[in-house]
């Protein structure tokens, strides 16, 4: 079931929540506590603002064990605007196609399911900016 | 920039035997089976000689066996009760590590003969299962929570690959093209049958833009390798002694998004950086590459990360007629994991045992007219871990 390890990591599923470097400035995203520009000690919190742009994208056809529901999704490396980059699936998706330098937010979405009686996992995807919000 | 080369007559480690089983579906075989008939081939071709220790490289037992402690395993059923035996893990690097771990053990003075038997079984289990399991090699809380797989992730490196580099479609066609052609004339290999590029044009989509054509199959199968200190045993008359000239072991962040540059294998850069230190060779000095292609991706990143080609140019490696078995610089000359087929952590193991029959001039029709020194190198999850080795032809004392 592995209810607490997600529960550890809600702060970073839901809300981005990283950490930024008191030496050098380096916003870090997944927090890690130990620099990875300058090796110094990174604790001070980071709020992402959930903005960022399409690195590289693709679709997963032969989904994992957990994750068939929603297969066929779109996977993509996403560059934060704040720097760092995140690995999330893209949704909301119309008619518009995907490029790479789409700018996309993060939005919260169910990401996997361990079967009828397992546990649901929520966590951050990206969908295209909005045009009222760009 | 390049350090000068030296004749490579010394070494303190050599090759004492191998062997290796067909990679494959095995559903007759079992895990320890596999492994018991590579180590059988090793030893006999070592005439006999046996090990102070065991290495097992193996990446997935655990979750897709449900069996740990290979180390105990293996010498149990091998017929080595009582040996001392662990299990090396580095993803699809484990085959490089454990040689690695062997050559230390040696050098170390505690063991004079090292053996390294890689062993995979990935057939036994659906493909949902087998890309949930070759996820765990990646940042799992980050990456394999996103629904990411090994297949996806190289998507996303292929189709960044040839945008950054503005490549054409198809210019990652050629090592699948190479790999199929040399795995002809290999008798081991899963897939010993020549592609066209018009069949990798038309190849089905895994996910895009990978097609089956850049994606090494997951199969099944062992390789063994005995490692020897230098001077302790007779060397065979029969054949040229291979020798241990360089080897490392890098890591870089196992998250892909956690890389400055994901397009760059730093781990590569650095293991092949370091073995060509510790070997005193550079890239001229290299007669073939055995690099690992589990995607097509990664091999021309590969070319680039150990120097022999500038960022996004790799993959010019493998076009009109670069890495066939009688070029400047042959690749993947016994199919590599594309067509001989990938056995995960026996990978490094498999690509140490091909240089060496090289090496030794036993490569059959595979052979690769002249080989002196040979190259591996395995890489683990996207980019994580990175083994690398060079091997050579010593000269009687």
């Amino acid at each position: 079931m592995e209810v607490a390890r997600h529960w550890r990591l809600k702060k970073q599923r839901y809300a981005m929540t990283g950490e930024v470097c008191p030496h050098c400035q380096s916003k870090i995203f997944p927090p890690r506590d130990i620099c990875p520009d300058c090796g110094e000690d990174a604790r001070d919190l980071y709020q992402f603002s959930g903005h960022g742009e399409v690195y590289s994208f693709t679709t997963v056809y032969d989904a994992p064990a957990g994750f068939e529901a929603g297969a066929p999704y779109t996977l993509a490396l996403i560059k934060l605007d704040e720097g760092p980059m995140v690995t999330a699936q893209l949704t909301d998706l119309d008619s518009r196609g995907i490029e790479i330098g789409m700018p996309v937010e993060m939005v919260t979405r169910k990401l996997r399911s361990d079967g009828e009686r397992g546990m649901l996992v929520y966590g951050y995807k990206f969908r295209p900016l909005l045009a009222a919000a760009a | 920039m390049t350090p000068p080369s030296r004749n490579p007559t010394n070494a303190d480690i050599v090759i004492a035997g191998l062997g290796m089983t067909p990679v494959g579906e095995h559903w007759n075989l079992s895990l320890r089976e596999l492994a018991l008939q590579a180590i059988t081939a090793a030893l006999e071709d070592a005439a006999g000689l046996r090990p102070n220790i065991l290495y097992v490289a193996n990446m997935l037992s655990p979750m897709l066996s449900g069996q740990t402690q290979l180390g105990a395993l293996i010498a149990d059923f091998s017929g080595m009760r009582g040996v001392e035996a662990v299990t090396v893990e580095a993803a699809g690097a484990s085959g490089g590590a454990a040689m690695r771990q062997a050559e230390l053990a040696i050098a170390s003075g505690s063991a004079d003969l090292a053996l390294v038997v890689g062993v995979e079984k990935m057939t036994d289990r659906v493909s949902s299962d087998v890309e949930s399991a070759l996820s765990t090699a990646s940042d799992v809380d980050y990456e394999a929570v996103q629904g990411a797989t090994r297949t996806a992730q190289a998507a996303l490196l292929m189709r960044r690959y040839l945008h950054e580099h503005e490549a054409p479609t198809d210019a990652l066609a050629g090592f699948g093209l190479i790999a199929h052609a040399n795995a002809v004339a290999n008798p081991l290999a899963m897939f010993r049958k020549a592609i066209s590029p018009e069949a990798y044009a038309k190849a089905p989509m895994l996910s895009e833009p990978v097609t089956i054509f850049d994606a090494a199959p997951n199969a099944d199968g062992a390789a063994a390798v005995l490692l020897a200190r230098r001077g302790v045993f007779p060397e065979n008359p029969d054949r040229p002694t291979v020798g241990i000239l360089g080897s490392a072991v890098a890591t870089a962040a196992p998250a892909l998004h956690d890389h400055d540059d994901p397009l760059t294998l730093t781990a590569a850069a650095r293991a092949a950086e370091t073995a060509f230190q510790r070997s005193g060779l550079s890239t001229e000095d290299v007669d073939f590459f055995e690099l690992h292609d589990f995607f097509s991706v990664y091999a021309a990143m590969a070319l680039e990360a150990c120097g022999f080609a500038s960022r996004g140019t790799g993959w010019k490696l493998a076009q009109d007629g670069k890495g066939s078995r009688d070029s400047e610089l042959p690749i993947l000359t016994f199919g590599g994991s594309k067509a001989r087929g990938d056995a995960g952590g026996a990978t490094g193991v498999y690509q140490i045992a091909e240089a060496a029959l090289q090496l030794q001039g036993r490569a059959g029709e595979a052979q690769v007219a002249g080989a002196r020194i040979g190259m591996t190198q395995c890489v683990g999850g996207s980019g994580g871990t990175c083994a690398t080795h060079l091997l050579g032809v010593l000269e009687v004392d």
